[in-house]
């Protein structure tokens, strides 16, 4: 693949900055689109280059939220005063205050949801397959429940953030920005890691974990660090989200087990899987599609959601990268034997 | 030469099937240990029971003097243990270089050594076991491409990259075309020689083993039926009885 | 916290309470174990995870709730939903999961997944997000001075699960069709060599599956409440209780779905009745925490 020319980086970094300026009306389906490309490359790391396909990588983000909110909302006040008054307009916030809990927040959350997440690995990574995507589901939908029934952080009303203290129309665009830029790192970071060592560990747990194993490789500590960093990234676009959407509850934003939770799986399955660029792809693909269409399904988009997945599963599972390599081995450095080669045996 | 594996009476049963019953044999460090026995003898399982697939229902197996029968794989593993599989394990859709430099040992290995790179001279390493198994031609293959022989051949070699001080081998002349079956010999024991590998070989073909092995021990229906030299296990008339069904 | 305290202080002042949870725990758990065993059946026999399992129940007992509607007597409900719901899930095998059989894992339990999501976003346009239920005009038992009360409903659908799953072992058992499904959950290979057509059993036992929800569903909905989206926590429940009790082994499917249906109503009386569907996922969490313990120490991995 000739994807690694500089020119083309550059190419890529200029539409990114002057997007929200060309298109301003998508602002924030812009952002949305960055949130997506984040959760998606995240997921790639366990489900694709690793072989742990999580289905609940969603509560990270909604505990990135949460963590957000709660270190914004604690350095100025008592959290629990602050949900009991449901939050906004009766409590202010300086703009001082305002930036410094969107940095340390949404560092927090990282922070948080990549220790949590080597808390929570410890004991689910024992588990493989079907336990491991089932468990992680019930995680997810476990931590849902429970944070709305937690009256401190606001029950099932859910929280409010302070509004941002300025201009509307700058607010979405320092949103995107924040989101580009933590996407852009993500990329880099990936593109870095992918070239270590720490990438052929975790791609021989997909290939043979009882191989790897029997090999003394420490699978635990590579699956613990792969969605460690996974959840951080996370996390941070949770904390994000917190700030853009200025209000959010438990079930339907942050803990969205169906909505995000499964649109990540989604769009890494378009893209493909274990690659670097499928997710980027399958995520502007899918986020496209169903910005564009998703109005037109007048109540069935839900319906047509659950089609997707499945024909996406059955059908294109290994998604547009899948395919390319299959027709274009070549460009992925992977080399076939010629049929008319003669096959020389080891020599004696 | 000292003992580098103890087994211990070691007993193994699954369900009512006495798998493995009072076992105890030492490998000695530096030389080959020969395992055979007739289909259904308890080899595989007394291997397994080894490198901690399964628990053991009695008995004491060391390595070093350390009591390994509670650990597990990867513990084991890293102390220097490593087995093959009688079904070749390789990483199939990576390439042969690949599979042999994420074969590299993990015994020594610091945290931050998990996010650098390969160095060339631990690809140049890789590539000279892949010649000294040959298949340096078919380096940048995918492995799973490769046909059954040359896998087990590929597997070998990861096994070597791994620098184990015990090779445990189940059946390495099992699958592979009987022309290349010296020149695999030949390798096993070089292995042995040039890399100073303590090789413990299960083997159904008799004539591999009284070719390689110093000590040759036999199983019987999950009991160890005699031990010696070469020699005197073949002349065992238990032996031949346990290999002709007369049992 | 105060509250969590004077919960668990009720249990012991008036121990009578806890046979209330108990028998309200069991006689829903007969209804969990009845889905749990659909679950078992399609998972041993051909591999796959079905998370739409409970959507299957719910849309059971959506069908009956609308035939009922209609006018039909709720029993006929139940028999016309497991007849619906044989068909759907003849028309799921075709179109879905004869298609992921051969696949990995997780294939099967994404499309699965995707399948959940569609159906009850399909019975939510259909019959909206209310919580529906059957009204019978039967009477309730009451025990203890009051403090007890068993509805007669809840009783003839205990009955009726009990009926439904002798019917189905009996049929498992006996008839030529149920040992081929067991020859084939045991070597799908074999069972083709000796000339049993794998693909019409795959078909005939998810169709069953799908059925035997449906009937628990239309029992479900005579003495309890359903709602489009209550199916993932049925399927949670089904994957606990199999999970708890292991593929092919019945009495331990009974037992575990009576444990869970207990252990739910006892969770959801000492921490509030919001924490219901938290506490069925709890139980998954620790129960597979346990199992992969008990696994270590054989040295092995849950897989």
């Amino acid at each position: 693949m000739n994807l690694s020319k500089p020119a083309l980086y550059i190419v890529l970094l200029v539409v990114i900055v002057a997007a929200p300026f060309l298109l301003p009306a998508y602002k924030t389906q812009l952002a949305t689109l960055w949130l997506m490309i984040i959760v998606a490359m995240t997921w790639d790391m366990t489900g694709g280059q690793m072989g742990y396909n999580s289905l609940g990588n969603i509560f990270f983000y909604g505990t990135g939220m949460y963590v957000a909110a709660v270190i914004t909302i604690g350095m100025v006040y008592d959290v629990g005063d602050y949900t009991n008054a449901a939050g906004g307009g009766i409590y202010a916030f300086t703009e001082t205050q305002y930036f410094t809990g969107l940095v340390l927040g949404c560092i927090g959350a990282g922070l948080f949801c990549a220790l949590s997440a080597i808390l929570i690995g410890w004991p689910t990574f024992g588990l493989r397959g079907p336990y491991f995507a089932i468990g992680t589901l019930g995680m997810a939908i476990a931590a849902g429940e429970l944070v709305s029934n937690w009256e401190w952080v606001g029950a099932g009303q859910g929280i409010s953030m302070p509004n941002y203290p300025g201009d509307f129309e700058t607010f979405k665009l320092l949103i995107y920005f924040i989101f580009a830029g933590v996407g852009v790192v993500l990329f880099i970071f990936l593109k870095w890691l992918y070239t270590t060592r720490f990438r052929s560990a975790i791609n021989a747990i997909r290939e043979d974990e009882d191989k790897a194993e029997a090999m003394g490789l420490r699978t635990l500590t590579y699956k613990l660090l792969t969605w460690s960093m996974a959840a951080f990234f996370v996390g941070i676009a949770g904390g994000i989200s917190a700030f853009q959407l200025i209000h959010f509850e438990p079930l339907e934003t942050a803990y969205q087990t169906i909505n995000l939770g499964i649109f990540m799986v989604v769009c890494v399955l378009l893209g493909g899987k274990g690659t670097l660029w499928g997710p980027i792809i399958g995520a502007v693909l899918f986020h496209v599609v169903k910005e564009v269409t998703w109005n037109y399904f007048l109540g069935w988009q839900w319906v047509a959601l659950g089609a997707i997945i499945i024909v996406t599963v059955v059908y294109f599972q290994d998604g547009l990268m899948g395919w390319l390599k299959h027709k274009r081995p070549e460009w992925f450095g992977i080399r076939v034997e010629k049929k008319d080669q003669i096959v020389t045996e080891p020599a004696e | 030469m000292s003992a580098i594996i103890q087994v211990d009476r070691v007993s193994k049963s699954f369900g009512g099937v006495r798998a493995n019953i009072d076992i105890s044999l030492t490998v000695e460090e530096g030389g080959i240990t020969g395992l055979i026995g007739p289909n259904g003898s308890g080899k595989t399982t007394l291997f397994n029971s080894i490198v901690g697939y399964h628990p053991i229902d009695g008995g004491s197996i060391k390595f070093r003097d350390l009591e390994i029968s509670k650990m597990l794989v990867p513990e084991i593993a890293r102390l220097g243990l490593l087995r093959t599989f009688q079904q070749t394990r390789i990483y199939g859709k990576m390439d042969c270089v690949q599979n042999m430099l994420i074969s590299l040992p993990h015994r020594k290995a610091k945290f931050l050594e998990m996010f650098r790179r390969y160095s060339s001279e631990e690809h140049e390493r890789a590539e000279a076991l892949l010649d000294f198994v040959g298949l340096y031609e078919k380096r940048y293959l995918q492995s799973g491409d490769l046909s059954f022989g040359q896998q087990k051949l590929l597997e070998f070699a990861m096994a070597l990259m791994n620098q184990p001080s015990v090779l445990l081998l189940d059946e390495p002349t099992a699958g592979i075309n009987p022309t290349l079956i010296n020149g695999l010999i030949d390798r096993l024991k070089r292995a042995n020689s040039d890399f100073g590998i303590t090789l413990l070989v299960i083997e159904h073909n008799m004539r591999v083993i009284m070719n390689m092995a110093d000590h040759v021990y036999c199983l019987a229906h999950g009991e160890l039926l005699a031990s010696g030299s070469p020699d005197e296990v073949q002349n065992d008339q238990s032996v031949i009885d346990a290999y002709l069904g007369a049992h | 916290m105060d509250q969590i305290i004077g919960n668990l202080d009720l249990l012991f002042e008036f121990p009578i309470v806890n046979l209330k949870i108990i028998i309200d725990g069991v006689m829903i758990g007969a209804l969990f174990a009845l889905a749990a065993y659909g679950l078992a059946l399609v998972w041993g026999v051909m591999n796959v995870k079905n998370l739409a399992q409970g959507d299957f129940v719910i849309a059971g007992g959506y069908t009956a709730w609308w035939l009922v509607q209609q006018g039909i007597h709720p029993f006929l409900g139940i028999l016309a939903a497991f007849i619906v719901m044989w068909g759907i899930g003849w028309v799921t095998y075709r179109l879905v999961i004869s298609r992921v059989i051969q696949r990995d894992l997780f294939t099967s339990l994404l499309a699965t997944f995707g399948l959940a999501i569609m159906m009850a976003q399909i019975l939510n346009l259909l019959f909206g997000s209310d919580t529906q239920s059957i009204q019978l005009d039967y009477a309730t038992f009451h025990f203890a001075d009051g403090l007890i009360d068993v509805p007669a409903a809840k009783l003839m659908g205990v009955v009726m699960a009990m009926a439904l799953a002798g019917g189905v072992i009996l049929f498992m058992k006996r008839s030529r069709m149920g040992q081929a499904i067991r020859a084939t959950a045991q070597d799908p290979r074999a069972a083709r060599v000796m000339g049993i057509d794998t693909e019409k059993i795959y078909s005939f036992t998810f169709s069953l599956n799908a059925a035997i929800c449906g009937a628990a569903g239309a029992i479900i909905v005579m003495a309890w409440v359903i709602q489009p989206f209550y199916g993932i926590t049925y399927s949670i429940r089904a994957f606990v209780i199999v999970t708890a009790a292991g593929l092919g082994n019945l009495p331990g499917v009974i037992a575990a779905g009576l444990g869970i249906g207990a252990l739910e109503q006892y969770g959801s009386h000492i921490l509030g009745i919001g924490y219901q569907q938290a506490v069925a996922v709890l139980l998954l969490l620790l129960l597979l925490l346990a199992r992969m313990l008990q696994q270590r120490r054989q040295r092995q991995v849950l897989k």
